[in-house]
């Protein structure tokens, strides 16, 4: 299973960012294989409007089985959804620590969009 | 002959300005409320509804029998309109869609077609005092504000009257460029504050950019040699009225009255204001 992580850092050890939309890049594990790769996604850092969209995009392309992120806004949730990846939400802890929290079905899958666009 | 009122930081007294402008020149102004994001000059002029027009713009519909998933619509859009939610094939936002039509030419299967969505409305009213007030009000979500502006300035005159002003949005993007465009003078109305002062030097720019002439209102003024009348004096800019902090203004305001109604003595100077935008 492919899961994606928000983030500003690079390695396991880094810190999830909660924020979906506008985080620098989404760090992709392969759980079975262990290996890590970076998705950048700092195009949207400065995006006038429609940056969880993107990201959303950016995530989906990507291949992933399920995404972990803070907080997801409407338009996001609509498209993730849409093409059914589930958003499971994490707090600001490093990744490594998310990881095992899946792997042991300990982290809430997100039902709804649970912020405003824009908060 | 088309005056805009404007500032770069909201809040100085745009609206104030404009409003009291309107009354103190009735017989020879009408005022079109370009801040279609909250209008609210008609809050202050007694008006009656002449009529409500819709303002329409085009969105797209993507037929997904003739998607191929190919994404050319999804990466012409400069908005982030439209997305590729992977095999559930191409969503479209269209409150985001700023209708340049990009994505319907870009779908080299047709797949693509416009509709038309309602995005504001024009409303064009009589005042009490016989002058006349266009107001563009934005409907809530949608992005695309200077197609309203757009269509509140196109709107023609119940009567024509030889001056148009222009109470203008907040702020220097490109509602205040759609506001003030075309306009043959402009009023910058700001407040003797640091945030005051560097929001009219960003407004100034803008204006110089667009070769538009200007002059500077100060509102709220607690001295009358204060930081932004030091910073105008001293790059060359003019500044035409200063209007002083005053409480009973303020109480006037908040009942729904006007400057001239706190101050009746504006009344003259508020006329001059208007000739001397005139040449």
């Amino acid at each position: 299973m492919k899961l994606a992580f928000s983030t500003a850092g690079e390695g396991m050890d880094s810190l999830l960012d909660t924020r979906f939309g506008r985080c620098a890049r989404f760090l992709i594990l392969d759980q079975e294989s262990g290996a890590v790769s970076l998705l950048e996604n700092s195009q949207n850092l400065n995006a006038a409007q429609g940056a969880g969209i993107q990201s959303a995009q950016n995530v989906i392309t990507a291949g992933v089985d399920a995404l972990v992120t803070g907080h997801c806004g409407p338009k996001a949730f609509k498209v993730l959804r849409a093409a059914g990846v589930p958003i499971y939400l994490g707090e600001e802890i490093p990744i490594q620590v998310l990881a095992e929290q899946f792997q042991q079905g300990s982290l809430v899958q997100l039902e709804e969009a649970d912020v405003e666009g824009h908060w | 002959m088309k005056i805009a009122i404007a500032s770069g930081k909201g809040g100085t007294g745009k609206t104030s300005l404009a409003v009291s402008m309107l009354l103190a020149n009735a017989e020879r102004a009408r005022l079109l409320d370009c801040d279609v994001e909250e209008p609210n000059c008609h809050l202050f002029l007694r008006t009656q509804v002449a009529e409500v027009s819709s303002v329409e713009l085009l969105v797209p519909q993507v037929n997904a029998d003739l998607c191929r998933l190919c994404g050319r619509c999804v990466r012409a859009c400069q908005f982030n309109a439209l997305a590729m939610a992977g095999k559930a094939g191409v969503m479209v936002f269209e409150e985001l869609c700023h209708s340049c039509g990009g994505c319907a030419r870009a779908c080299p299967f047709g797949a693509i077609t416009e509709r038309l969505v309602k995005t504001g409305d024009v409303t064009q009213a009589r005042c009490e005092s016989g002058a006349e007030l266009v107001t563009g009000t934005l409907v809530v979500g949608r992005s695309s504000a200077p197609a309203v502006i757009r269509a509140v300035k196109k709107k023609a005159a119940l009567e024509s009257k030889p001056f148009t002003l222009i109470d203008s949005p907040p702020g220097t993007a490109c509602t205040f460029v759609a506001a003030v465009d075309g306009s043959n003078f402009v009023l910058l109305v700001t407040e003797a504050t640091p945030f005051g002062l560097n929001d009219l030097k960003l407004a100034i720019e803008a204006l110089q950019n667009m070769a538009i002439p200007f002059a500077i209102v100060i509102n709220r003024i607690t001295e009358i040699e204060n930081m932004v009348k030091t910073y105008c004096d001293r790059k060359g800019f003019q500044v035409w009225l200063q209007i002083p902090e005053d409480r009973h203004i303020a109480e006037t305001y908040a009942r729904g009255g006007t400057l001239l109604d706190a101050m009746p003595d504006m009344h003259e100077k508020l006329r001059q204001l208007l000739d001397r935008c005139a040449p």
